[in-house]
């Protein structure tokens, strides 16, 4: 389940127009586009966020009042982004007097808003990322400021995605978005020296939104890629075109999301990607995903991004009943793992090693791995579930069952726990079948 | 072996913590007992009532001392203990890590020297 999108039929903030159905979810998709590029337009030049949101929410709430009687006027967009910029500009002339005065009704009445092409305006998205991912804001924070200022979700639907409380996530975008304001973090995009790194910080809280790290145990299936991280990549690949990073992360989110259908079965049981039946992956996300590895591909530069997309699309390519691509896999680990070295790229590779080369070999570089991180390797759950299935496949049953069960240890959820238990018992039985597990992200 | 999760943070005032803020804290702490409850770790979880609460009991002064209030007024205080049976520091780390109580306060996690199970002491 989507949490962002559960019960508010898409609409963006405050505006909740009460109808249900994909038709509203197609609105409602539209509706958060038409949100992001409004609220970067209201807030650019001021840098300030809280009263752009103020100004849209009031201008949705009116068009809500307005447009059933009076007719959905011809540019929406146009019609929102007039009356929201009124609003701002009474918003600056009161706190200029220092004292409030009524809104005045004629200021509303928009005759000349069919001469506002929104669309020939500038999307000033891309701006608005580079604001919420700025160094001057605590890192923590970049992720649901977007998910906030980009696509309009409320305080209480992010902190649900993150298992916040909606009142502490409240705080933290507030704080945030005070901070932008009072710093006057500039809308511009940085010049070329700086623009890589900045880049690097926006791509990174896209990313936030794909892999989002459930800091409570509860009830949500971990794995799942949601709606929110598929158009939050998709708005930065549409923003900064030129950039092969931003292509590689929408087509990983999308190849990833494609597999979601797949990943429980009939009782709820999570299926690990090697055995999931690839009829049941959408196509028309694979397809797009493959559009934006065409786009980053013409860049010719390889990146983080675009190599994690490449080794989804290798799974992805994997027909029913047919192999997967081990040989190409583990050239586009290594090269993962040499360029952008994580426990988890490392724990991946060896997974990958044990396929191609036996898991004798891909137990050493597992070995390897964890000894050289530490502590950090001796608590990550992926590299001991995966030790377990390596030992295991190699026979050594009670050294696989101990591995199984320091596994266990330190996997919270439950479905997840209940496969590695299931596989524990099977070493006992009969040799494993397969090192992949939840060492490969399923 | 048990270990004392011990979840400490500042006191809130009276009203300062809405409704549905309290009841999505209930929400997080149930799902993490049920976590707690299905990963069959959890010996026992309390989560306190305020300070104002407390009563102080002490001879160490030589005669009976009981006074209203915490001994010791901190700006942060114990809000609740949630006692788990894992095998080792990391498992306890990992169970630390996923309490909602680390969200807005801090989880010290203690191993257990002795404990008294079935009315005995173990070692």
């Amino acid at each position: 389940m989507d949490p962002l999108t559960t019960d508010d039929g898409g609409w963006p903030g405050r505006c909740r127009p009460g109808h249900e159905g994909s038709a509203a979810e197609a609105a409602g998709l539209a509706a958060r586009d038409s949100y992001g590029r409004l609220l970067a337009l209201l807030s650019a030049s001021t840098s300030d966020i809280a009263a752009a949101e103020d100004a849209l929410a009031d201008a949705f709430e009116r068009a809500l009042r307005a447009w059933p009687s009076q007719g959905t006027p011809a540019s929406p967009d146009a019609w929102l982004l007039t009356v929201a910029r009124n609003r701002l500009r009474d918003h600056w002339k009161s706190a200029q007097a220092q004292r409030t005065f009524p809104l005045d009704g004629h200021q509303d009445s928009l005759t000349h808003t069919d001469d506002l092409d929104v669309d020939a305006l500038p999307d000033r998205r891309l701006e608005l990322m580079l604001v919420c991912a700025h160094p001057a804001i605590e890192p923590v924070a970049h992720t649901p400021l977007m998910l906030s200022t980009v696509l309009g979700f409320t305080a209480e639907q992010i902190g649900r995605a993150f298992s916040v409380p909606a009142s502490t996530m409240a705080t933290r975008l507030v704080r945030a978005k005070k901070r932008i304001k009072a710093a006057r973090i500039p809308f511009r995009i940085p010049g070329a020296d700086e623009l890589p790194a900045r880049m690097a910080s926006v791509l990174e809280a896209v990313y936030g939104a794909y892999v989002i790290d459930w800091a409570t145990t509860g009830p949500q299936a971990r794995h799942l890629p949601s709606s929110e991280a598929l158009h939050l990549a998709e708005v930065l690949a549409r923003c900064a075109p030129a950039d092969p990073a931003a292509h590689g992360l929408a087509a990983l989110v999308q190849l990833s999301a494609s597999r979601a259908p797949a990943r429980l079965d009939a009782n709820g049981r999570f299926v690990p990607l090697s055995d999931q039946d690839p009829s049941r992956w959408n196509a028309g996300l694979i397809e797009r995903a493959h559009e934006h590895l065409r786009a980053a591909h013409a860049r010719g530069e390889l990146g983080r991004f675009q190599l994690e997309a490449a080794i989804q699309a290798v799974h992805c390519a994997r027909r029913p009943g047919g192999p997967t691509d081990w040989a190409t896999l583990l050239t586009l680990h290594r090269v993962l793992h040499a360029i952008a070295p994580s426990l988890g790229s490392g724990v991946a590779l060896a997974a990958v090693i044990a396929e191609v080369e036996g898991p004798a070999a891909g137990l050493a570089a597992l070995d390897a791995l964890i000894e050289e991180a530490g502590q950090r390797g001796r608590r990550f759950q992926p590299a001991r579930a995966a030790r377990a299935h390596l030992l295991g496949r190699l026979g050594r049953r009670e050294e696989a069952v101990a591995a199984y069960d320091g596994a266990i240890d330190l996997t919270h959820d439950t479905a997840e726990r209940q496969y590695l238990q299931h596989r524990r018992d099977g070493v006992t039985g009969q040799r494993g079948d397969g090192a992949g597990g939840s060492a490969v992200r399923a | 072996m048990r270990y004392v999760l011990l979840m400490s943070y500042r006191e809130p005032a009276e009203g300062e913590i809405s409704e549905e803020a309290i009841a999505e804290a209930m929400e997080a702490f149930g799902a993490y007992g049920r976590a707690l409850q299905e990963a069959g770790v959890l010996l026992s979880g309390d989560v306190l009532q305020p300070t104002a609460a407390t009563t102080t009991v002490t001879r160490r002064d030589g005669g009976l001392r009981v006074q209203d209030g915490p001994f010791a007024e901190t700006k942060e205080a114990l809000a609740g203990i949630f006692v788990v049976d894992v095998p080792d520091l990391d498992a306890a780390i990992g169970w630390a890590e996923k309490c909602p109580g680390a969200q807005w306060g801090v989880i010290e996690v203690r191993p257990t020297a002795t404990a008294l199970v079935n009315g005995e002491w173990t070692r």
